[in-house]
């Protein structure tokens, strides 16, 4: 079925609203201003407004916004909590926590002259910033399927809107326009899907060691002003995951900002082996350790959101360019796990794709070409510096487990200045950690105490997620008798568990068992995407505006 | 004739509204606004009239701050020619939106004000009705249906016990209700065409208007929470549960 669309060219476009797009599109401005040329930019966002989309912790190392705007103070940007306090705690049991002297802090998890933000209240900034540079953004498109021609990205094609759930055209069908461009930037994040199938069709991934993600699950809370401690920022390992064992690894953080607000979360890594392992059910119990609960206790739960995150660092990067594209920012993989940040990486991983763009462009290229400049800044730069540093930490975490190699760590950090003469590898696929269900126990989680930890749903709820009712359904099962006939049988089908958000069930009882995809719930983290054994889910963009609602996430 | 179609920036439906723990209102910071839903019907229902003919010329208004002007460039994709602004950092309550809507539309000279029946917000439903009696011109409210015929107007509401429908002279006000229409997507191509069109921005004082405080805040709390549910293991227990509370 072949459909009329409409064109707009552009000479840069920009595909997501995140830290490292925005960064990108606002850099490609900032160039042609002091050329004194015309660069036409244009950005689309699925979400239903910038920052909509937009969740992380969010500690935040202002290195690449000093770049990007040197007076960010004076124009306003929302770093308003200075980190004053940084404790980390390693978590024994359900109770018992040793804190960690500060001699024996990995330098990459020191935070002064960090602020903790909202990630997404910085995006909804950067994006007035952009407008105001003149950057077109159109939030609520979503871009579905790049344009490849001759072997060159020429630019993507947005998600039709109107149609149903049978695929049929409703009469407010509006067929997606194609953007197209000199050069096309992917900054759709984690996982990103159209990343995705880039790397795959262009063999980017080539010679790297495989990906590796973690999901974050986040809370932010109104606390009682008595608990609240504007600054503090504490970080743990352990409890409910594993502190001394490399089966269910992971992180958590409980931070302070402003107005009495306080975000809490954990990320487990998804190499974790127990299928039977739910990562909201551990954060949930999590929240009730003393260390965590003296915080939140008393406090009202106001938000809640999940996402995937990439940690495979340096070690996992792609290449970064293809004819007529890169990818920036997390599409790539840019985030620094040593330190648990990216936003700042994705920044830069952007502004250096805008240089190299906008060189090209302002020097007459007709695009198509590989912006292989882009990679040479990249290596450069501080960014590949200090990813390079930290490339053997998520390694090390992976064969050792959190005490011991976050030891190692320590010592390579602290004492060798991130530069071990040798580098460690950790081949092992995420989504190929599963142990059998059959030789895996079962894991028994507390009832939520609708105080500290909640039921799934009411969380989800939290997240204001929506989708149009009537449309296909986003997660595409590649083979539909998967789940019930392989992954139920060997994994107790971990989708049930995994997904933070009850995307997924099993319903019906014996033979009419079936597998229900909820995807109006979906908060687009991706997780399933990535940690499904059978590599079976392909997570693919509903129709524009749909997902999750984040307010100061 | 030229139709004159209010546009409010509310708090987006889908986003879970908190009360401030002050209790002095809604919280806004870092919260998805946009165009208030029955608004977008009137929007609609303007941009139907002139496919049908009747109408040469849509203006959106809006009455706030800043910010506002997103609404207006969705009102404008939407298919409005033109935006007026009339800019207010402060609170805007019913009656001073009223009166520089009804200066507006006597300035206009259009034939037809369309506006939401109310604001998801705070769910007022007075401007249009206040906006027809300032002017002395007829009003319909709760449109479900509207059809333009010269200079009058056939306007179909629903009420308790079935529809009603009412016959306006030209100029009036129609405030539009939930089953009117359902508004179009907003195609990119017309958005993209909406930053191009004109955004006329005044003040309250070019339209003679100053801002009024008619009523005051005291106090918001959010509903109370719903108490928690009882598991009752046989038919019999639910009975009796239910007698004792009075309910069967």
């Amino acid at each position: 079925m072949s459909v009329e669309r409409d064109v707009m060219e552009y000479d840069v476009l920009v595909v997501g609203g995140g830290p490292a797009g925005l960064s990108a599109a606002i850099r490609l401005k900032q160039k042609a201003a002091e050329a004194g040329k015309e660069l036409n930019v244009c950005l689309v966002e699925k979400g239903s407004e910038v920052g909509a989309h937009i969740l992380s912790g969010a500690v935040f190392e202002p290195r690449a916004l000093n770049e990007l705007f040197p007076d960010w103070k004076e124009k306003g940007a929302p770093l308003n909590t200075p980190v004053i306090g940084d404790d980390i705690y390693f978590f024994r049991s359900q109770t018992a926590a040793v804190k960690m002297p500060n001699l024996f802090v990995p330098k990459p998890m020191h935070n002064e002259g960090n602020y903790i933000i909202s990630l997404a209240n910085l995006c909804r900034w950067l994006g007035t910033q952009a407008e105001a540079l003149g950057v077109e953004i159109y939030p609520g498109f979503a871009a579905q399927t790049p344009i490849i021609e001759d072997g060159v990205v020429k630019g993507v094609t947005i998600g039709d809107m109107g149609v149903n759930h049978q695929g049929e055209h409703k009469p407010d069908y509006a067929p997606g326009m194609e953007l197209r461009a000199k050069y096309t930037l992917f900054a759709e994040g984690c996982r990103g899907h159209i990343g995705k199938q880039l790397i795959a069709q262009y063999d980017l991934a080539k010679g790297t060691d495989p990906q590796h993600y973690a999901i974050g699950i986040k809370e932010i809370w109104t606390v009682p002003a008595e608990q609240h401690k504007p600054g503090l920022v504490v970080h743990g390992a352990g409890w409910p995951l594993d502190l001394l064992g490399t089966e269910a690894l992971g992180g958590s953080f409980l931070y302070h900002l402003e107005n009495n607000t306080v975000v809490c979360g954990l990320i487990v890594d998804l190499s974790y082996t127990n299928p039977y392992l739910s990562p909201f059910d551990e954060f949930q119990r999590f929240k009730h350790h003393p260390k965590i609960a003296q915080y939140l206790k008393g406090g009202t739960r106001v938000g809640y959101g999940a996402r995937a995150l990439v940690k495979g660092g340096l070690n996992s990067l792609p290449k970064l360019t293809f004819p007529g594209g890169v990818l920036i920012g997390d599409d790539a993989g840019t985030l620094n796990f040593a330190k648990i940040k990216g936003s700042h990486t994705a920044m830069k991983s952007g502004m250096l794709a805008a240089e190299a763009a906008a060189e090209a462009v302002l020097g007459g290229s007709e695009g198509g070409d590989e912006l292989t400049t882009y990679t040479e800044k990249f290596k450069a730069s501080w960014l590949h510096e200090e990813l390079y540093k930290s490339r053997n930490f998520g390694v090390l975490l992976h064969k050792f487990g959190a005490l011991i190699g976050g030891a190692i760590n320590y010592i390579e950090q602290n004492w060798f200045g991130g530069k071990f003469p040798w580098t460690f590898h950790d081949l092992k696929l995420d989504h190929a950690s599963l142990k059998l269900a059959a030789d895996s126990q079962k894991i028994e989680y507390p009832r939520p105490d609708g105080k500290l930890s909640f039921d799934k749903l009411s969380s989800v709820f939290l997240s204001s997620t929506n989708h149009e009712e009537d449309q296909p359904v986003h997660l595409v099962l590649k083979d539909k008798s998967i789940p019930i006939s392989k992954n139920l049988p060997l994994y107790d089908e971990p989708a049930q568990r995994y997904c933070p958000a009850g995307v997924y069930e099993v319903v019906g009882e014996g033979d009419a068992k079936r597998f229900q995809i909820n995807a109006q719930n979906c908060v687009h983290c991706k997780t399933c995407d990535i940690k499904d054994p059978a590599q079976n889910i392909n997570w693919v963009a509903p129709e524009g505006g749909g997902g999750p609602n984040y307010a100061n996430m | 004739m030229k139709v004159l179609v209010s546009v409010k920036r509310v708090v987006d439906y889908n986003v879970r509204i908190q009360v401030k723990s002050d209790g002095s209102g809604v919280v806004t910071d870092g919260v998805k606004f946009s165009m208030n839903p029955f608004d977008e019907i009137a929007m609609e229902e303007a941009v139907r009239l002139r496919e049908k003919g009747k109408v040469t010329e849509i203006v959106a208004v809006t009455i706030g701050g800043a910010k506002n002007e997103e609404t207006l460039r969705s009102a404008l994709a939407f298919g409005a020619d033109r935006a007026i602004h009339i800019k207010e950092e402060g609170e805007v309550q019913p009656l001073t939106a009223a009166k520089a809507f009804a200066a507006v539309l006597k300035k206009e000279g259009a034939q037809l004000f369309l506006c939401g029946k109310q604001a998801i917000d705070d769910d007022a439903n007075q401007t249009g009705q206040m906006v027809a009696s300032l002017l002395d011109i007829a009003q319909a409210t709760f449109a479900s249906k509207v059809e333009v015929d010269g200079a009058k107007a056939q306007i179909t509401r629903e009420i308790d016990a079935g529809l009603e429908t009412l016959e306006v002279d030209l100029p009036a006000v129609v405030s539009v209700d939930l089953r009117l229409n359902e508004p179009r997507y907003l195609k990119l191509p017309d958005i993209m065409k909406a930053k191009k069109k004109p955004i006329e921005t005044i003040g309250l004082g070019d339209v003679g208007v100053t801002a009024e405080a008619g009523t005051k805040t005291v106090k918001v709390s959010p509903p109370p929470a719903r108490a928690k549910g009882v598991m009752v293991k046989t038919v019999d227990e639910l009975v009796a549960a239910l007698k004792s509370k009075g309910l069967v």
